[in-house]
This record gives C-alpha cells, sequence and structure tokens, in this order.
C-alpha cells in the first residue's frame, strides 16, 4: 500500500517545477503551462486526501472537479489574452507586454 | 515493495521527469506534447487513487479539450521566437532558486506532520465512487449551488475568451 506521503511529495515536486516554469519563461504561453502543472499537483492533493480520509464525503473529488472547470476556464481566457497580444504586438515576451507600465 | 508502489514509483518518475521537460524544453510545442505525457501521468495517479471519474475527466477534459487548446495557440504565434534566442528570463535562476526552496519548505513541513504515514482504509465492498461523487454534485444539501457557479463560470469565461480574440478588422466577420 502506498503511504500518503509519497502522494504529497509527488505532489509538492511537480508544484515546485511548475512555480519554476511561472518564474522563469519567456513566453506567455510557457508561463501558462507551469500553471497548468501547478494546478494538476492541487488535484493530486484533494484526490490523495479523498482516499486517506472518510471515503464517503466526497468534498475532495468534488473540489478537483470545480478546479477543472476553472482551470478550463483559466485556459481560455489566458489563451484568448495572448492570441490578442500577439495579433496587436506581434510578440509574446512576457517582458516586451509592458502598454500597462510607465 | 508492493505492485502499487513500483506502479505508483514509475507513474511518478515519469511524470516529474516529463513535467521537467515542460519547463525546460525549447520548442514550444515540444513543451506542450510533454504536457500531455505530464498529464497523462497524474490521470494515471486518480486512477491508482480509485478516483475513476477523475481519471476520465483528467484525459478527456485536460488532453482533449485543454492540451490542444495549447498546441493551437503555440501555432498561432510560433513565428516569432521560435528556436533562437533565450527561452529563460535574466532572473531564471532566482525562480530555480525560489521552486527548489518551495518544495524544501513543504518536504520540511510534512515531516513535521502525524498524518504522513497514514495507509488507506480498504473500500468499502460495493462502495461506488462515481455514483456517491453524482449524488454530491446534484444533491441540495451538498453541492448543487458550487455546481452551477461553476457553469456559469465556464459559460461567462468562454463568451469573454471569444470577445477577447475577436478580431473587429478581419473583413468578413459577422457576413
Amino acid at each position: 500500500m502506498v503511504p500518503l506521503s509519497w502522494y504529497l511529495i509527488f505532489a509538492a515536486a511537480l508544484f515546485s517545477i511548475g512555480l519554476f516554469g511561472v518564474l522563469s519563461r519567456r513566453n506567455a504561453i510557457a508561463i501558462l503551462l507551469g500553471v497548468e502543472l501547478m494546478l494538476n499537483s492541487v488535484n493530486i492533493n484533494l484526490a490523495a486526501f479523498w482516499r486517506y480520509g472518510n471515503v464517503m464525503d466526497m468534498t475532495g473529488q468534488v473540489f478537483a472537479i470545480i478546479v477543472f472547470a476553472v482551470a478550463a476556464a483559466e485556459v481560455a481566457v489566458g489563451l484568448a489574452l495572448v492570441i490578442s497580444v500577439y495579433r496587436r504586438r506581434n510578440t509574446v515576451v512576457a517582458d516586451e507586454i509592458d502598454m500597462m507600465k510607465w | 515493495m508492493t505492485g502499487e508502489q513500483i506502479t505508483f514509483l514509475i507513474v511518478a518518475l515519469v511524470t516529474l521527469g516529463s513535467g521537467l521537460m515542460v519547463v525546460t524544453t525549447r520548442n514550444l510545442v515540444h513543451a506542450a506534447l510533454w504536457l500531455v505525457a505530464t498529464l497523462f501521468g497524474v490521470a494515471v495517479t486518480y486512477a491508482l487513487l480509485h478516483a475513476s471519474f477523475l481519471a476520465v475527466v483528467q484525459v478527456v477534459v485536460y488532453i482533449g479539450a485543454i492540451a490542444i487548446l495549447f498546441i493551437f495557440a503555440v501555432m498561432l504565434t510560433r513565428k516569432d521566437m521560435r528556436d533562437q534566442g533565450p527561452q529563460m528570463n535574466r532572473n531564471w535562476w532566482f525562480g530555480a532558486l525560489l521552486a527548489v526552496l518551495t518544495f524544501g519548505g513543504l518536504y520540511f513541513l510534512l515531516q513535521g506532520w502525524t498524518g504522513l504515514s497514514k495507509t488507506a482504509a480498504a473500500l468499502p465492498s460495493g462502495f461506488d465512487a462515481v455514483g456517491e461523487l453524482g449524488n454530491a454534485l446534484v444533491s441540495p444539501d451538498a453541492y448543487v449551488l458550487p455546481f452551477e457557479v461553476a457553469s456559469v463560470l465556464l459559460v461567462a469565461a468562454l463568451v469573454g475568451a471569444v470577445y477577447v480574440a475577436f478580431n473587429p478588422h478581419s473583413g468578413n466577420s459577422g457576413k
């Protein structure tokens, strides 16, 4: 039987990898890829706590499904913004998108 | 080691390896394909946790919709930084340091928690996780309100995405 700690450490490692991607990549789409990794690691935690807690209480899985819906909404809006910026500024590099900076 | 532990270790290593490829590879199309591998590994993890509905939704929604959306977006924007120039910003070492510190901090916190070595109780006989989940999602005593709010959020986000990505100067639009 796999102990709970393995799942939690796996999720923590995946979260850290996603954090590195968000902080270090220049391309806005690559930053969104990192955000997806972080959301997935949170979902692993939710499913693991559901399985290792009271199985009859479905809160963990319901939360994971809400996270799925929010992630889909986030990707749709985020990629629409990236494509819109690319059309106007001809760049997807996060450093160069500075119209609102002064 | 039992077979389940060996399976978990293999799946976790493959998932973390493809996760690392997502954040380090130069070609963004390859990064999106490595993301598909990572998401599939997470789906297998759900299956190991007996969360069968989550595993199926992970494959259908994440791999089938979100990853494909990423590949479309990469292909629509790829001509400007495909293979030349740095892919990491100047402060990438700071991001790496912060990520390692985050992992170290989480690991340290987990070590101090008593519930860590807990193993899962056996599932009750005849337990139907998918049925229970469906009941919880539509029951007024449980989560019907968050479920409806999530659907409103999805509609609003998709309408907003269409509005943001819509090009008013494309000529033949709306005719």
